[in-house]
Order: C-alpha cells, then structure tokens, then sequence
C-alpha cells in the first residue's frame, strides 16, 4: 500500500530523516514510534508532501508520490490529520467536514455529512458551530470526520493522542479499529505514547534520530524489553 | 435640519465609497497579512482604462465593465507575478514591494495617460434631487454608488459563504498549510482573492470619479481613508470594513460640514490614533479564541 524507500530528508543542514524504509500494509495499522525529534512527524509530512525528500522514494500502490505536492494528494486517496489536530476554527463544523469533502474532486452534498454525524453524533448536534468553540478531544472527532470525508484509502494521523483524556483517545482508536477491519483502511499513526499506539497497530516502526531502529509486529515490539527501555519509554 | 441630513447623506455616499476601499484592503490582508498600499494606483489606473474606451466612443457602462475587468486581471497578474515572491516573507519586505509598486504604477500613468486632470462623466445626474421646494444632498450618482457598492458585497458575501470556491478561499487564508492538506490549490486561491480585492477597489475608483476630476494621483487620499476605515472595523474583518468605512465617511463629513473641509484629514488621523491606543484591534475584533 505505502512503500517507502531509502527516503532521507533535511532541513537546511539538518538531517531530519535518514535513510528510512519500510512498507505500511493494506488493510492494516503501522504505529511509527520514538521520542521527541526521532522525525516522526517530519515522516508523515514528506510522505503528504509538504516537505520535499532530499533522496528516495513513496510509492503509493503504484503511483511514485515522492514529488507530488500536498494538494494533490486528496484526490490520490491519501488523508493526513496534522499534529495539534488541524481544524481550521473560524469556520463551523459542518464547513471544515465539506472542505474534507471537496479533496476528492467532486460535489460535495448534504447527506455525505450524515455519516460523520452517525460516527460523532456530538459533532452533529453541534454542525453550525464555529470549530474554536469545541474542545480538544471534539477536535480530533472533527480532523478523523474531516479526513473521512474525502474517502480515503490510506490515513496519516499524527499525535491524535496527545493532550487528550485516555477515555477519548480509547474511543478514537476504538473508531479507527472498527474503520479498518470494515473498510479495509490504512493507518499510518505517529505517536509518541507508544504504549497505547502498539494496542492499536499491527505493525510498529521505531525511529531513533531520524534512523529506522526496529520494524516488527506489533507484539514483538511491545514485548521487547530492550527496545522498550531504550526507545518507548515504557 | 436640512443641513444636517444633507451632511448625512453626502456621508453615507461617500462611506460607502470608503467601505467598498477599505474591504479591498481587508480581502488582501485576510489572505495574505499584506497591507495593500499600491491598492490605490492599480485602481486609478483601471479608470483611465475606462476613460480611454469611453473617450473612443462607446458607452459609459462598456467603459464601466472593461475597468472592473481590467482590476480583476491586474490584481491577478500583480499577486501571481509580483507579490507572491514576499508572501510567507518578513513583512517588510510586502511593505517596501507595495510602496515601491505605488510608486511605478503612478509613474505609468502618467507616462501612458498623461499627469493632468481630465473629466470623468457620471452616468446619473450629479445634482441633489429636488424633492418639493428643497434640494436634498442626494444625487442620482450618489445613488448608484451606494446600490452598486451593495451589490458588489452581496455578491462577496454570497461567494465566500455559500460556494465552493469561497469556502476553499476562507480556508486558504485561515490556514493555509492544512487547506492544502484538504486538497486546496492555496496559491491559486490568493490570486482569486486578490483579483477580487482589486476589482472591488476598481470600482470604488470609478465611483469617486464620476462627474469629477482624475489625475495619477486623484485615489491617493482615499487609500488613506480606506486604510483607516479598515483599522477602524479590525483589519480583519469584512464586515468591521464595512462599517467602519460608513463611520468614517459620517464622521468625515459631519467635520467637513461643521468644522471646516481643511480639517477632514486631520480628523481622519486623529480618529486612527483614538482606535489604536483604545482599541487597537478594531471596532470588531474577534475575542482571542480558546486554546486547547
């Protein structure tokens, strides 16, 4: 699905990323772990292309996305919920879920918003409020409707936990679970509370200083004491 | 009494004029956090388009839409080809490039239409309706400019909040970096929203220039008071433009009826420093949003 190939990325003089592969299945949760400034998040934006990759490859399916701009990738079916949730707050609910809309390239009508007030019925009571008037975990309800709303086939979620009751982002990950195993959805899932992420994800990536420093099933990772001392923190 | 409705009058003609100017300063500084001083010569320049095809012998109106046209396209070319090179750049840089091209617009004007007053016509009479015995400070002119100043923000309001492309234009100037992650074509966006700033601003130029007097430099004192007008209402906000350009243009001309016409100016700068040191956000500045 996502196959990512010898990709480094810099910025300026810094080497944000460095020589990172590894292949995000179909169909499946791929957790990419590590602390603060391991370039996890500088990943998920070379992959959406908001930063251009200084050497290597992304293939989506089988299109080579590696230079394709961030506006392009909508319609390409690839989704990407930035850190610090993303939601545009001066406008309603219901306009930032038929911005989402609009990435796919067509029409967007008024029943295509109704499955995202079925999944977050809070979101629904609530659709011509301004998006500042709601809280955080609200937010990431808005930012995961928001990328549903184009449809895509591959998600990039970056940090959805962070600053967020364990309650909401249990229900959250309960979400994504049902979304994958019903709809065959990718999850590409950045997040620093690797404990968290591992229970939800098949697969974990472990960055270390923009380096890829393990790549195992979920399980495996979760169950190596080493690894888990030395890079999660848990 | 009469006096007083006339001053009125003249001042909500002249208000809207200013609230048409001020939104075109809005529109841009939404979008791109780039106050527009070349606003004025790009509108200037787009009535002596009008006045060269009105010259040549057709109708007021085809001059009338050739300008408004013409601003679409110029404020278009001057965002993709000239200012998008400063945009996300330290502002200094937006503020030397907008001067620098007031400067070089007000020199080709005068190179290409020449650096003297000529007459505008007006499509209306420019004398104050006679109702009974009296005359009231409302001409036909003064008409037009307020139905075609409401006209042209209905239409604003009506593209930026029930279309596609309005919604994909407030984005685009909200957040920029997650519109594109939307799928928003950003830089195509900004170069919308400044084609429509400058036509607004066109047409506040053919409004001050019917039945008048024009020369290279005849918008400069509107640039000024529709810079005021739009720190008034918040910079931010268009309906704090439109509003803050009527108050403007009453209070302006309750000043040029009652205190003297030398004193307007003063009184535009003495009611800009009032706003900043007591309310430097505007009239309708939003409250800080809650951080989560």
């Amino acid at each position: 699905m996502l196959r990512i190939e010898g990709l480094t990325t810099s910025y300026g003089p810094v080497r944000a990323l460095q020589d990172v592969s590894f292949t995000a299945e179909r169909g499946k949760v791929t957790a990419v772990l590590g602390a603060n400034g391991a370039g996890k998040t500088t990943l998920l934006r070379t992959v959406s292309g908001l930063v251009r990759p200084d050497s290597g490859s992304v293939h989506l399916g089988e299109h080579d996305i590696s230079r394709t701009p961030a506006e392009a990738m909508p319609a390409l079916g690839l989704a990407h919920v930035p850190e610090g949730r993303g939601v545009i707050t001066e406008l309603t609910i219901a306009e930032n879920l038929h911005l989402g809309g609009l990435g796919r390239g067509r029409k967007v009508k008024a029943g295509d918003l109704d499955r995202v007030y079925d999944l977050f019925p809070v979101l629904g009571e609530r659709r011509e409020a301004r998006a500042h008037t709601l809280s955080g975990g609200e937010r990431q309800m808005l930012v995961v409707g928001r990328a549903l709303m184009a449809e895509p086939s591959l998600l990039l979620l970056d940090e959805p936990s962070l600053g967020l009751a364990q309650r909401i982002t249990a229900q959250i990950f309960a979400l994504l679970r049902d979304l994958v195993a019903e709809e065959g959805l990718t999850v590409l899932l950045v997040e620093q509370n690797a404990r968290s992420a591992l229970s939800l994800a098949d697969h974990g990536v472990v960055l270390n200083l923009g380096r890829v420093v393990a790549d195992d099933r979920a399980e495996v990772l979760a169950g190596d004491d080493q690894l888990r001392h030395a890079y999660l923190g848990f | 009494m009469q006096q007083l409705l006339n001053t009125a009058l003249g001042g909500l003609t002249l208000g809207m004029v200013y609230a048409a100017f001020a939104l075109a300063l809005v529109l841009i500084w939404r979008s791109t956090r780039i106050v527009n001083f070349a606003q004025a010569p790009m509108a200037m320049l787009t009535t002596f388009v009008a006045l060269t095809v009105i010259d040549a012998g057709y109708s007021y109106w085809i001059g009338f839409v050739v300008a408004l046209l013409a601003g679409l396209a110029l404020g278009a070319v001057i965002e993709r080809f000239v200012v998008r090179h400063v945009e996300g750049g330290p502002e200094i840089n937006a503020v030397i490039l907008t001067l620098g091209l007031f400067i070089v617009l007000h020199a080709l004007a005068s190179v290409v239409f020449g650096n003297r007053y000529r007459s505008f016509p007006a499509p209306f009479g420019i004398r104050g309706i006679e109702v009974g015995e009296t005359t009231i400070g409302l001409t036909g002119f003064g008409i037009f400019t307020v139905v075609a100043v409401l006209v042209v923000m209905g239409l604003l309001v009506a593209l930026f909040r029930f279309t596609d492309v309005g919604l994909r234009m407030r984005a685009s100037a909200f957040n920029p970096e997650v519109a594109r992650l939307l799928g928003v074509k950003v830089g195509r966006m900004l170069t919308l929203g400044w084609a429509l700033a400058a036509l607004v601003g066109s047409l506040a130029a053919l409004l001050i220039a019917g039945g008048s007097l024009v020369h290279p430099g005849y918008m400069d004192s509107i640039v000024v008071y529709g810079f005021v007008a739009a720190v008034l209402g918040g910079l931010d906000s268009p309906l704090g433009a439109v509003v803050g350009g009527l108050l403007l243009g009453l209070s302006l001309s309750f000043v040029s009826g009652y205190l003297g016409s030398e004193l307007v100016a003063l009184a535009a700068l003495g009611i800009l420093m009032a706003v900043l040191l007591l309310r430097p956000g505007g009239l309708f500045a939003q409250a800080q949003e809650r951080r989560v």
